[in-house]
Parts: structure tokens; sequence; C-alpha cells
């Protein structure tokens, strides 16, 4: 393959990123496409807990959640993955036996990245040992800012290598790379040092995902998919709380890749709370009553 | 300088989370005075407008109940101050929907010193109504009362002002939120009672108030799951009242149907009207070991 110059800036038209997104927004979607919506973001997302006060028992209660939504309708699809840190990622692989609900891990020392890069690597081996069947990494940002493209690209080329058959997702915290121009680099380097996704961001900064800064790296990937054939993957994550999120996501995949990309394969949702939302509303939809958080389970 | 001035109206809008929106459907009816002639366009509130207001009265729900007791009721002792200072508009509104001048200044006093009331009972309610319960074994036992939640109310249709502040009192006083329904005939004092509101340190969000018809939204605010809470004082069609029952035993909705025709009479103020939407905890502390 060959390698663009990542020296090379291509620029973003902010403007034209926003409208596009406001644009898409507009578009509504009702009643049945709505329920078939959000029965297809739950199952695209990565129910994660990310938080210093994890426990054992906290990720036992998600990998049930992330089973059965919601007890009281059977038939709706599972989350695609539980997305937890390395330590806890055996009680999820052992929780998870049996179905096909993945593992996701975060590592490279989440969320800063900031150590050793064999560190990182020895984080993510353990990851994979313990079972995931999917790493969450993130870059330097600091190099990226700094303009070292090629230690970047290096080091997630070496986290790939760590990965084995593991599937890697790519955080660009693009809340920290200040332009779009920026979100565009990061994600052409990403794709070519070998990510099979790209995720906006650790959800530990604000801003977190953002529409514009998804529209950017979908479109980088669609410019990846036209040159390569190599389809890639994408996660935003992080401040997406609402179906109706969700579904303004799912728009700008459609009309940016195509339906081939609005699957579990290729699209993920980062969140915590989005899947009672979206839970909510599908029960909104059967019943025709609004719902209360109350009758949800928390995890 | 004697040039004809075109009169500047106020557009009477909604209530919702300390703003004042259209309705999200963009409808409206006409409120009429008391000989027929339109006196402005009100909102009329959709399902949607309910629903964005309950998400947000229970989002207020936790800062609003977690105020002191004391800072409550100076915060409905506000809202009285408020009200006073403002005689002046609300007179100009209920004149023309059928109040002559001295019933008009009647309900205006009676609002203001309805508020001193409640603002009176915030911190006291408590005490009256809590209790320390005797019982068998080493425990010591004791009962306070809780706020309900997010309570849905329907304002007296036939007292625009006074049956209103009469509802919204003791329903906040108790640490509620709550999303009220004004009179459907003569919603515009409401609106301008929001606006009192609005300039008395109410949290945004605590007091909501929608303009539109019964009829419509009956269904939505006795089925939506996350209200705690039904309220309405007048008689109701019988088969909006077995829908309201019915909806409400989807979540076991506390329906509260106090049916006063006098807002004057002093039976239409009480403590029990605050102990309505509260709920009784009772916890067992074991003692001696």
């Amino acid at each position: 393959m060959t390698y663009p110059d990542f020296n090379q800036t291509i620029p973003i038209d902010e403007i034209g990123v926003n409208e596009r997104v406001a644009r898409l927004n507009s578009r509504s979607i009702k009643k049945g496409s709505k329920v078939q919506a959000l029965k297809l973001a739950l199952s695209m997302i990565d129910h994660t807990t990310l938080e210093g006060s994890d426990s054992p028992g906290k990720v036992r209660q998600l990998c049930k959640k992330a089973k059965q939504p919601y007890p009281a309708m059977p038939d709706l699809p599972t989350v695609a993955a539980v997305c937890v840190y390395p330590r806890l990622v055996g009680i999820a692989k052992q929780e998870l036996k049996g179905t096909d609900i993945n593992v996701a891990s975060v590592a490279t020392s989440f969320p800063s990245g900031q150590v050793p890069l064999s560190n990182r690597l020895d984080d993510t081996r353990f990851a994979v040992e313990e079972g995931a069947d999917e790493i969450d990494m993130v870059i330097s940002r600091g190099a990226f800012l700094n303009g070292e493209f090629s230690l970047v690209f290096d080091e997630i080329a070496a986290v790939k290598e760590a990965c084995g058959e593991a599937h890697l997702k790519v955080i660009l915290e693009t809340g920290e790379l200040q332009t779009l121009e920026n979100v565009r680099k990061a994600s052409d380097i990403a794709m070519h040092a070998g990510a099979d996704f790209i995720k906006t961001s650790t959800g530990k900064v604000s801003p977190a995902a953002t529409q514009p800064v998804t529209l950017v790296m979908l479109e980088a990937i669609r410019d990846y998919y036209y040159k390569t054939d190599k389809m890639i993957g994408m996660k935003p994550a992080g401040g997406i709380r609402t179906a109706k999120q969700a579904i303004q996501y799912l728009v700008l995949v459609k009309e940016t890749l195509g339906a081939a990309w609005l699957n579990k394969h290729y699209f993920r949702f980062g969140a915590s709370s989005l899947t009672n939302d979206i839970l909510m509303q599908i029960v909104k939809q059967e019943t025709g009553q609004y719902q209360s958080l109350n009758y949800f389970s928390n995890d | 300088m004697a040039e004809e001035r075109i009169d500047v109206k106020k557009t009477y809008k909604m209530y919702i989370g300390g703003n004042f929106p259209r309705s999200e459907s963009g409808r409206t009816y006409k409120a009429l005075d008391s000989d027929g002639n339109l006196l402005a366009n009100a909102c009329q509130g959709s399902r949607k407008d309910f629903r964005d207001a309950v998400k947000i009265a229970r989002g207020a729900f936790n800062g609003w109940s977690s105020r002191s007791a004391y800072n409550r009721g100076q915060i409905l002792y506000r809202i009285a101050e408020m009200l006073e200072d403002r005689r002046d508009q609300f007179m100009r509104e209920l004149g023309p929907i059928g109040f002559k001048t001295a019933e008009a200044e009647a309900d205006i006093n009676a609002s203001i010193d309805r508020l001193i009331y409640y603002a009176g009972w915030t911190d006291k309610y408590q005490q009256v109504f809590g209790s320390v319960n005797p019982v068998a074994s080493s425990h010591f036992n004791f009962s306070m009362l809780e706020p309900t939640g997010v309570v849905a109310a329907f304002a007296p249709e036939k007292s625009p002002l006074l049956g209103l502040v009469s509802i919204i009192s003791p329903i906040i006083a108790g640490g509620n939120t709550c999303v009220v329904l004004a009179s459907e005939e003569f919603p515009l004092p409401a609106i301008s009672f929001a606006e009192v509101l609005n300039a008395s340190d109410v949290p945004g969000g605590v007091v909501n108030i929608l303009t539109g018809s019964r009829e419509e939204l009956s269904e939505h605010f006795s089925s939506h799951m996350d209200v705690n809470a039904m309220c309405y004082t007048d008689e109701l069609p019988s088969d909006m009242k077995k829908l309201i029952d019915e909806n409400a035993s989807l979540n076991v909705k506390r329906v509260v149907k106090r049916m006063i025709k006098d807002w004057y009479h002093e039976d239409s103020q009480s403590p029990y009207f605050v102990t309505d939407f509260q709920e009784v905890k009772t916890t067992w502390h074991p003692v001696g070991f």
C-alpha cells in the first residue's frame, strides 16, 4: 500500500460540515422505521463502564443487561459488546460465554495514554490474554499535536500487532485535536496503521463525540474505502445519551457510507446511558405511554 | 407629541423549564373575554410539550426536593412578594374575564395570602405529620414524609388565578415539581403568574405551566410513567375520570381529587393538601445493641 504524506493537510469546510449535519438532522423518522432504527441502534451499542469504582459485581450486572436489555421484551436484540477496563475483562468474558456479545477493553493506559509504549503494549496483551475480542486504544495526542505523525503511526501499528486476532479500535480523542483537519489527519493515520475501527473519544474529555466530527471521520472512512476497498468501522463515543441522537448518527452513516455500514460490524455506539433511553423509546412505541427510568435497571 | 401609538401586545406562551416557549405543535387557540371578544391567542399545548415538561420537571426534582424546607418557604414567600408587586397586571387581566374590581382585588389578595400560608407550612408539616412510633422491639421507629416526585395537575377551570395558586403552592411546598395545565377558558392569568414565578427564585422546571385542552391532554397526563401523582379539583366528565383512574393504575400514580367549589372558603387551604403529595417512609433503627 502507498501511504499518503501525513504532513499534507486535507482542508475541511467546517461550515459545510455543520450545514450538512443540520440538514440530515432535520430528517423525520417515525413509527415503524423509528422502531427499526431504535432496535438497530440497540444492537450497535458497546455497553460501557469505565469508572475508577468499577467492580466485578458491577461488570456482572452490566453483562446481564447486555444479554437481556429488558426482560419484559425478550425478543429485543442484545448489545454488540461490553466495554470494560482490562482488569475486568476476564469476568465479562466468563459472564458472556455462549453469547455472541463481544468483550471490548480499553487498553494502552486509557484514557491519557501517557506511559511508555512498552507498558501500553503490555496492557494490550494482558487484555487480549484475558479474552478481549476488541481493544480500544488511545493515540498519543501530545505527539500528534507536535507533528510527530510517524511516531503516532508506529505506535498504532505496534498496538495492532500486540492485538493479534482482536479487533483494534483507535480512539482519536477528537476533543483534544482542536480542528477538523486534525481529526481527518488522525483518522487517516489510524486507518493506514491498521485500525479496524476509528473511535471519536474516551468519554473522559469534553467535548466527546459530536456529529460534525463524526461526519469528518465517516468521510475519511469513505475515502479510504475508495482507495483500498477496505471497510473500516466507526464508533462515536461519549455524550450520546438519547435515542434521538442515536438515530441522527445512523442517518449520518447511511448517507455517508451507505447501508453496508449499518450493522454492528461496522458501526458502534460507545455509551452507558444510551441503552436505557433507547429501551424507553422502544417501550413507548409499543405501548403508547411515555416511560420512566424507574422501571429500567441502572447498569 | 400627540402621535398615535401602536399598542405592543404581549404574546402569551407557555412556561417550561424557566423558559417561555410556544407549543412545539405551533397551534394556538383563542382566549376570549367575557363578551366573547378576542383577548389573545394562547398556545395549545401538545402531547410532546407535556413530555418535554415532565422531563424537565423530573430533572428539577432532585435539586428542589433537597433544598432545605426553610429555603422552600423563603421562595414561596418571595413568590407572594412578587405577586403583590404585580397587582395591577392581574387587575387588568382579571377584569375582562368577568371579575369586578372588588372581586379581582379579593382574588389577588387571597392568592398572595395562600402563598404565605403554604410558605409557613414548608418547615412545619414534617413535625406535624412525621412521627416517632411505639414498637415492642428494641428499635427506634420513626416515619418521615418524602415528596412524591413529579405531579401533573389540572388547574381549576373557573378560578384562573387563585385556583391555580392554590394547586401549585402545596405541591411545591412539599418539595415536588409539577406540570400544570392552566384553565382552558381563562389561560392568560396563568401565564402572567408564570412570569411571577420566573422572577421569584423558583428554580426553572419546578413549576411548568401548559395551556391547552384537557380533553386532549388527559390521556397523556394520566398515562405518563414518569409522573407520580395526578391532581384535579373540578368535576370532570365521567369518561375522563375513568380514563385517568385506569391510566393512573399503570404506574400506581396517586390520583388526588379534591372537589373544591369555593376557593375563598377556609377548607380550600390545608396542610393535608401538602401531605396529599407526600409519601411516608418508616425507618426501623436498632437500638441497644
